[in-house]
C-alpha cells in the first residue's frame, strides 16, 4: 500500500473515533507537556541560581583559614588565627591576576540606636570590599583609605539595619550608632541585594574600616579571611593558583598542610548546578512516567481497536492486503496518535511553562533540545507500543477473521 | 462444444485439519475444472467441505495436497504475500454477512481492493468504484453508509467491491443466506446478468432453488464430489421473481 493510502486510512479510522482518540491522545499530551514543563522549570532555577551567584561576584575568591587541630580539637575553618594582613599584603603586592583584594574580620552582636537595638554582624573591610561583592551605595559615601590609616569609627550599613533601628523617612547618615559599646558614625547606606541562594539576608550588615573593628573593637591580630576579585572571569582559576602560591610561599606549606583555604565561586557554581540537575532529573523521571502511562495507553485502545476490527483485517487481507499492509496501517495509527499528541503536549508545555512563570515568578526557560528529545521520544513511544498490537493484527488468519463475531 | 480456457483447475486436492489429537480431513481428493464463463455452484451440507473449497479456492487457505490452477497459475506453492496478490488481482469475495467497513459510504466500500493495487490515483479509484456501483444498480446511493441501505443493497454493494479490479472469478459465499426470498432472487438475477457479461461466477450455497439458477452444480459430501450436473434448463431468476406473490 502506498503511504498517502496509508494515511488516509489511519486517518479514517481516527476521525471514526474522534473522542476514543483524543482521550488517549490526551494521556500523550499530558506526559510530553509536563515533560517540556518540568525541564523548563529546571533549567529555569538552573539558570536562576546562577545567575544570584555571579551577582554576588563569579569572579570572586575567598581565603579562609584551613581547619587545624587545636589541642587535638578540630575547629571550624574560621575560627583560626593563621592568616594575618601579611597574607593580604602578599596578595596584594604579587598576584598579577587580581585586581582587588581586602582583608575580612567579623564580629555579631547587638547594635544599638536611641531606644531600638538589632542583632547584626560587623566587617571590619577595605574600601575595595564594595567592588569584589559587586555592592552599591544607595546614598552617602564608603569610607576610604584615609578612614582605615585613621582607624576612623565610621560605617556604612545594609537597609535591613536601616530598617530596623531608624524610624520610618528618618535619614540615618550622620546619625551614630553603637555596636559592642563601639560609637560608629554612619557615612552610607548600601543598595539592598536582598536574599542570597542560600537564604541569607545580604542586607543585615555593618561595613566598617578594617583597623578600627579589628584593633578597637576585637583587639586581634590576625583576619578571618580574605577575599579578593579575579580581573577578568576567565581568569579566576589561574588567580586561585597564583594565590595559592603566594600564601604557599608566606606559609611555608606544600598544598598538604595549608593553613588557608580558597574557593573561587566557580566551585559553588558547579556545586548549584549539580543540584538543580538532580532536581531536574528527579522531576522529568516523574514526568516520563506519566508520558511511559500514555504510551500504554495508546497500546490499549490500539488492542481494542485491532479486536473491534477483526472482521474489517479479515476483509482487507481477502481483498488482497499483506500481513506487512496490515502492520502499516495500525501503525500509523498508533504514530498518528503519538505524534499528534506529542505537538499538542509541546504546545501544552511551552504554555504551562509561561503560565507558572506569569502566576508564580517561578523562573522557567524552555530549551529546543527539551522539545526536540521529547517529541522524538513521543513518536518512539508510537512505535514501541503500536508495534505489538499492530503485529497482532497483521499475523490474523483472514479466514478466522472473517468469521470473527 | 467450444474449447474453453479453463480458470479454476484442481486436481486431488486434500485438506486436513488437526484438531486436538485427532486429524479431521475435510477434503479427500477433489478434481473439477471451471471454464471460463461458467457460473456454477458448489452445494452441500455443513460439514460436506464446501466451506474449506472455497477458502482454498479464495486463496486464503492452501491445501494440503494437490494441485490447484488458478488461470494458469499452480497456488500450491505460493507465499503468502503471493497469494494476497492473486486474491487483488484475479479474486471477487462475496460474503453471506456482506462485512461492509461501517460508517464508510459506498464509494470508499467498493474501491477498498484498489487501495492494495500499486499505481491506481485515487480520482481512478473513484472512477472504477462509480463503474462497478452502476453495475449493481446503486448509481442513486454512491454516498450512502452501509446502515442506510437495505440488505439487498448491502449485497450489491458488496458484489460492487468484489467486480471493481475485474477479476476472473468471483466466489460467493452464501452471498443470499441473510436475504430474504424476494431480495435473494434479486442477487441471483444480478449474478445471471454478470455471468452473462462473460463473469466467471463459483457460488456456494445448501439451497437447491439457488443452485438451479446457475448452469452447473458441484455436490460435495464428506469431502468428496458426490455429483456434479449440468443444468439443461438454467432457471430465470427474473422470472420467478415474478411469479412471487407481491406482499405489500
Amino acid at each position: 500500500m502506498v503511504f498517502s493510502n496509508l494515511t488516509k486510512v489511519a486517518w479514517k479510522a481516527i476521525i471514526l473515533n474522534k473522542l476514543r482518540t483524543f482521550l488517549t491522545m490526551l494521556g500523550i499530551i499530558i506526559g510530553v507537556g509536563s515533560v517540556i514543563t518540568m525541564l523548563a522549570i529546571g533549567e529555569g532555577s538552573k539558570q536562576s541560581i546562577k545567575s544570584q551567584i555571579s551577582q554576588m561576584g563569579s569572579n570572586m575568591i575567598t581565603i579562609r583559614a584551613g581547619s587545624e587541630r587545636i589541642g587535638g580539637v578540630r575547629v571550624d575553618d574560621g575560627s583560626q588565627r593563621s592568616m594575618t594582613i601579611k597574607d593580604v599584603e602578599a596578595i596584594q603586592k604579587n598576584a598579577k591576576n587580581i585586581e582587588y583584594v581586602s582583608p575580612i574580620v567579623q564580629s555579631s552582636g547587638q547594635t544599638i540606636h536611641e531606644s531600638s537595638n538589632w542583632p547584626s554582624s560587623i566587617y571590619g573591610v577595605y574600601p575595595e570590599y564594595l567592588s569584589i561583592k559587586k555592592m552599591e551605595l544607595k546614598s552617602g559615601s564608603m569610607f576610604t583609605e584615609r578612614h582605615i590609616n585613621q582607624s576612623a569609627k565610621v560605617a556604612v550599613i545594609g537597609q535591613t539595619v536601616v530598617d530596623n533601628l531608624f524610624k520610618e523617612n528618618e535619614n540615618p547618615i550622620g546619625q551614630t550608632i553603637r555596636f559592642k559599646n563601639t560609637p560608629f558614625q554612619i557615612i552610607g547606606v548600601l543598595e539592598s541585594k536582598g536574599e542570597n541562594t542560600f537564604g541569607q539576608d545580604q542586607d543585615n550588615v555593618i561595613l566598617a574600616p578594617f583597623s578600627t573593628v579589628q584593633k578597637r573593637l576585637l583587639s586581634i591580630n590576625y583576619v578571618n579571611s580574605i577575599v579578593a576579585s579575579a580581573k577578568d572571569e576567565s581568569v579566576a582559576e589561574q588567580a586561585v593558583d597564583e594565590v595559592t602560591e603566594i600564601l604557599q610561599k608566606v606559609h611555608k606549606s606544600n598544598g598538604e598542610n595549608d593553613p588557608f583555604r580558597i574557593m573561587s565561586m566557580e566551585e559553588l557554581l558547579t556545586t548549584a548546578s549539580s543540584t538543580t540537575d538532580i532536581l531536574t532529573t528527579l522531576l522529568v523521571a516523574i514526568a516520563g512516567i506519566s508520558l511511559l502511562i500514555g504510551g500504554i495507553g495508546i497500546m490499549n485502545i490500539m488492542y481494542v481497536s485491532v479486536k473491534e476490527r477483526t472482521r474489517e483485517i479479515g476483509l482487507r487481507m481477502a481483498v488482497g492486503a499483506r500481513s506487512k499492509d496490515i502492520l502499516l496501517q495500525f501503525l500509523t495509527e498508533a504514530i498518528f496518535i503519538s505524534v499528534t499528541g506529542g505537538l499538542i503536549g509541546v504546545v501544552v508545555g511551552i504554555s504551562a511553562a509561561k503560565i507558572i512563570t506569569i502566576f508564580t515568578q517561578w523562573p522557567t526557560i524552555i530549551t529546543v533540545s527539551s522539545l526536540i528529545i521529547s517529541f522524538f521520544v513521543c513518536a518512539v513511544t508510537g512505535i514501541f507500543f503500536g508495534w505489538y498490537p499492530a503485529k497482532k493484527a497483521a499475523n490474523l488468519d483472514p479466514i478466522v477473521a472473517l468469521r470473527y463475531e | 462444444m467450444e474449447e474453453k480456457k479453463p480458470i479454476i483447475r484442481i486436481q486431488n486436492l486434500c485438506k486436513e485439519f488437526i484438531v486436538g489429537d485427532e486429524v479431521v480431513r475435510a477434503l479427500k481428493g477433489v478434481s473439477f475444472d471451471i471454464f471460463e464463463g461458467e457460473f456454477v455452484t458448489i452445494m452441500g451440507t455443513s460439514g460436506s467441505g464446501k466451506s474449506t473449497m472455497l477458502n482454498i479456492l479464495g486463496c486464503l487457505d492452501k491445501p494440503t495436497k494437490g494441485s490447484y490452477e488458478l488461470d494458469s497459475v499452480e497456488t500450491a506453492s505460493l507465499s503468502k504475500d503471493d497469494l494476497a496478490k492473486i486474491r487483488n488481482n484475479k479474486i471477487g469475495f462475496v460474503f453471506q454477512s456482506y462485512n461492509l467497513l461501517p460508517r464508510t459510504t459506498c464509494i470508499e466500500n467498493a474501491e477498498l481492493p484498489l487501495f492494495y493495487h500499486q499505481g491506481i490515483s485515487s480520482a481512478e479509484r473513484q472512477q472504477r468504484a462509480i463503474e462497478a456501483l452502476n453495475l449493481v444498480g446503486l448509481q442513486q446511493r454512491l454516498l450512502h453508509t452501509p446502515n442506510q441501505l437495505s440488505g439487498g443493497q448491502q449485497q450489491r454493494v458488496a458484489i460492487a467491491r468484489a467486480l471493481v479490479n475485474d477479476p476472473v472469478v468471483i466466489f460467493a459465499d452464501e452471498a443470499t443466506g441473510n436475504l430474504d426470498t424476494r431480495m435473494s432472487y434479486e442477487i441471483m438475477g444480478l449474478f445471471q446478468d454478470l455471468n452473462k457479461q462473460g463473469k466467471t461466477i463459483v457460488f456456494v450455497t445448501h439451497e437447491p432453488d439457488i443452485a438451479k439458477m446457475s448452469k452447473r452444480t458441484i455436490t460435495l459430501r464428506d469431502g468428496l464430489v458426490i455429483s456434479d450436473e449440468i443444468h439443461e434448463h438454467q432457471v430465470d431468476a427474473k422470472e420467478e421473481l415474478a411469479k412471487l406473490p407481491l406482499t405489500d
